[in-house]
């Protein structure tokens, strides 16, 4: 017999009493938590939310309007001595800089396997947009895709990640039922809190263990939100 | 005899060292500073993020709801994970023993010629002895989260499963590097010492053929893995070699993602006081035509290990309800004099106590579920609500009977028993069990008393000697009715 068929060949020997599934009660759990409602002026408080809270995992949030982010990033470009900025060509976003030409953009159009190297080594920051943020803990929900792949907001040691403040949820509960995460996930989805740290060593924390050593956050919202 | 009885003979240490080892943590200042230090400063941060006593018990009584709910439907649930992790593309194996889980993992890695396999942080990696097994078979396993890279380079074990380096100061770790490490020298500075660290193993990365990863939840629903990390290593290891292999115990499924984000929630908090950890790694299967990264092929390797015989009794099932977190180890006040080193099983303090014998035999572990005063405070912070106490008790029982009429064996049943004990204890039902020479006794021992020898075996290596009273309770009693 193989290895499979003895597993659960134990496994259905044991008597298991059925349970009630607990979808029910997690719904009440996270619909008892205190929240703010769908009204225009809670959607500001939890882009404020999110905003403190990302700041406190030691990310950078530059709150900007949407017609002039990209402004921003060229100060911030300059501000941080970035030479070679890693970007998604065909998405909106990746348009955008393109036309507005930022010094320094670099293309991920090629599949990894012909230019590790080079990503590892020679690329100083990535920018990508984001799914939506979470303000209880202050995160951003990344799905990387063929367009915009996974590697961007790991490998550069800077990351700038695009989050629009319309798409702050209170809860992870609350991005994963109103999106509809089960329906369709992608290879490959992130929830990202801050830069990489470790406190491996004495308890000390440190930034920048494996990925990306800084965080930056621009917070896109409506002209008059500022 | 059954299958991994006869195969098992992964063994960490052997448990008769347990009493030796513990003696030597105790007696060691420095140790015993250094994880008292680690544990108050973890169980303060814990609590921090806990300030409501009655959210918590809600939020710990709907993780244990969920766990216990994914258990009871656990062969459903992992025939479902099976469908849909192949239907992602995903390659799943299953192993009893850790030697199958090994010659799987070997398999993989040498049909893609693998000369370096990099590792993210895997506990149950750490149960088969993985590295031992590549070591041998001559594909260099490197590990990569800082802690583990750290004890790996020490050509040590893990003290714990969250902070495997926790018992090393940064003087040993800079010590360690200056001397291992081509290039380097000597620094105190943890920013410099986390530098070099990522430095060395970001050409690794690049250089890998194979990625190893663990598990923190399967979700059977969309045949997805989740992974929970503060440094990045772990993706790397997921995302940039060709191959990834991840492999877990069978016990981490659960239904829907939506089960996974209270038990997300209470998993950081419990464990370093943490809200949320930096990167939560949601994997549904490797690179699709089209993308330009991620890993070409996928495989999920599903661990046995003696969890079974813990799943076929229902009391002893609640040890797979675990979530990983190590808050038992934290607040175990055994745990903190001793460390994690003593215990000589993969998993350390009460969750290893009650998991390990599971794995590695009473045999071998028949000793660890004696080694707890039964404070209680394990079961008290775990966030799925196991009660460690009463499978320590359980299991203290199963080391020193024969199994219960009707029952099976245990992996190493009564293998704590001793003639001693047993004689000591027979004795005492007999005396206690017979009024009149029960009477006869507690006249001769409290008249007698001067005899009572001053050494006792081994209760006054550490304490004074038990003499009796000069009178018995039964006569300071009878005296006080008199007045």
């Amino acid at each position: 017999m193989s290895a499979r068929e003895n597993i659960f060949r134990k496994l259905r020997a044991a008597t298991t009493a059925p349970l009630p599934s607990p979808d029910a009660a997690i719904a009440a759990h996270y619909a008892s938590l205190p929240r703010t409602a769908q009204a225009d002026l809670a959607r500001v408080q939890l882009a404020k939310d999110f905003a403190e809270k990302i700041t406190a995992w030691h990310a950078e949030v530059h709150i900007v309007p949407r017609s002039t982010w990209v402004d921003k990033l060229k100060e911030v470009v300059a501000a941080k001595g970035i030479a070679s900025l890693l970007y998604a060509p065909a998405t909106t976003h990746g348009k955008a800089l393109a036309a507005a030409g930022v010094a320094g953009l670099k293309p991920y159009d090629q599949p990894i396997d012909g230019w590790k190297r080079e990503l590892f080594e020679n690329v100083d920051a990535a920018i990508t947009g984001t799914r939506g943020a979470i303000a209880e803990t202050g995160t951003m929900i990344v799905w990387p895709d063929a367009d915009e792949p996974r590697l961007m907001s790991l490998v550069p040691p800077i990351h700038i990640a695009l989050v629009d403040a319309d798409t702050v949820v209170p809860t992870l509960y609350d991005a994963i039922t109103q999106q509809k995460w089960s329906a369709g996930l992608p290879t490959n989805a992130l929830l990202i809190t801050g830069p990489s740290k470790t406190a491996d060593i004495q308890q000390t924390l440190a930034y920048g263990a494996h990925g990306p050593k800084e965080l930056i956050v621009l917070l896109l919202t409506g002209e008059d939100a500022q | 005899m059954r299958a991994h009885e006869t195969t098992h003979h992964v063994q960490f240490v052997p448990g008769s060292e347990f009493k030796r080892r513990a003696a030597e943590v105790v007696a060691n200042p420095f140790l015993k500073k250094s994880f008292r230090g680690a544990m108050d400063f973890l169980m303060m941060k814990r609590a921090a993020q806990f300030p409501d006593p009655e959210l918590l018990e809600r939020q710990r009584d709907l993780a244990e709801h969920i766990r216990r709910y994914s258990l009871a439907r656990l062969p459903e649930l992992l025939e479902q994970l099976e469908v849909n992790l192949k239907k992602n593309g995903v390659q799943v194996h299953w192993a009893e023993t850790p030697d199958e889980a090994n010659a799987i993992i070997l398999d993989i890695c040498r049909r893609h010629d693998a000369k370096l396999m990099v590792k993210g942080k895997s506990m149950v990696s750490e149960e088969v002895e993985l590295n031992h097994a590549m070591e041998a078979a001559g594909i260099d396993a490197l590990e990569s989260d800082m802690g583990e890279y750290i004890v790996q380079l020490a050509g040590e074990k893990p003290s714990h499963i969250i902070m495997p380096a926790i018992h090393k100061t940064k003087q040993q770790i800079a010590e360690l590097f200056a001397e291992k490490v081509p290039g380097v020298s000597y620094t105190e500075d943890v920013d410099a010492l986390i530098q070099i660290g990522r430095d060395v193993l970001r050409k690794k990365f690049m250089e890998a053929e194979v990625g190893l990863s663990g598990v923190n939840f399967a979700v059977a629903e969309t045949g997805t893995i989740c992974l929970v990390e503060n440094e990045g290593n772990g993706r790397m290891c997921t995302t940039v070699p060709d191959v990834h292999i991840a492999i877990t115990g069978i016990e981490k499924v659960v239904e829907k993602l939506e089960h996974v984000v209270p038990l997300y929630g209470l998993l950081t908090r419990s464990a370093t006081g943490q809200a949320i950890t930096t990167y939560f790694n949601v994997i549904t299967g490797p690179r699709k035509p089209g993308e330009k990264d991620g890993p070409k092929e996928m495989h999920l390797v599903l661990v046995d290990n003696g969890r079974t015989q813990a799943f076929a009794d229902e009391q002893l099932r609640q040890t797979l309800q675990c979530i990983r977190c190590g808050a038992c180890m934290n607040h175990c006040p055994v745990y903190t004099r001793i460390g994690g080193h003593a215990y000589g099983t993969t998993y350390p303090g009460p969750i290893g106590k009650i998991v390990s014998p599971h794995m590695m035999g009473l045999g071998a572990t028949h000793v660890l579920p004696g080694a707890s005063t039964l404070c209680g405070a394990c079961g008290e912070v775990c966030p799925v609500k196991i009660p460690i106490p009463d499978l320590l008790i359980r299991l203290r029982e199963e080391a020193t009977h024969e199994a219960k009429p009707g029952h099976a064996p245990m992996f190493g049943q009564g293998a704590g028993k001793t003639a001693f004990a047993s004689f000591a204890f027979k004795g005492f039902a007999f005396l206690y069990s017979r009024p009149a020479l029960y009477r006869l006794f507690t006249w001769a021992a409290t008249r007698f008393r001067f005899l009572t020898p001053a050494n006792q075996a081994g209760w006054t290596k550490s304490r004074t000697p038990l003499t009796p009273a000069k009178k018995s309770l039964r006569d300071l009693l009878a005296e006080r009715s008199k007045h």
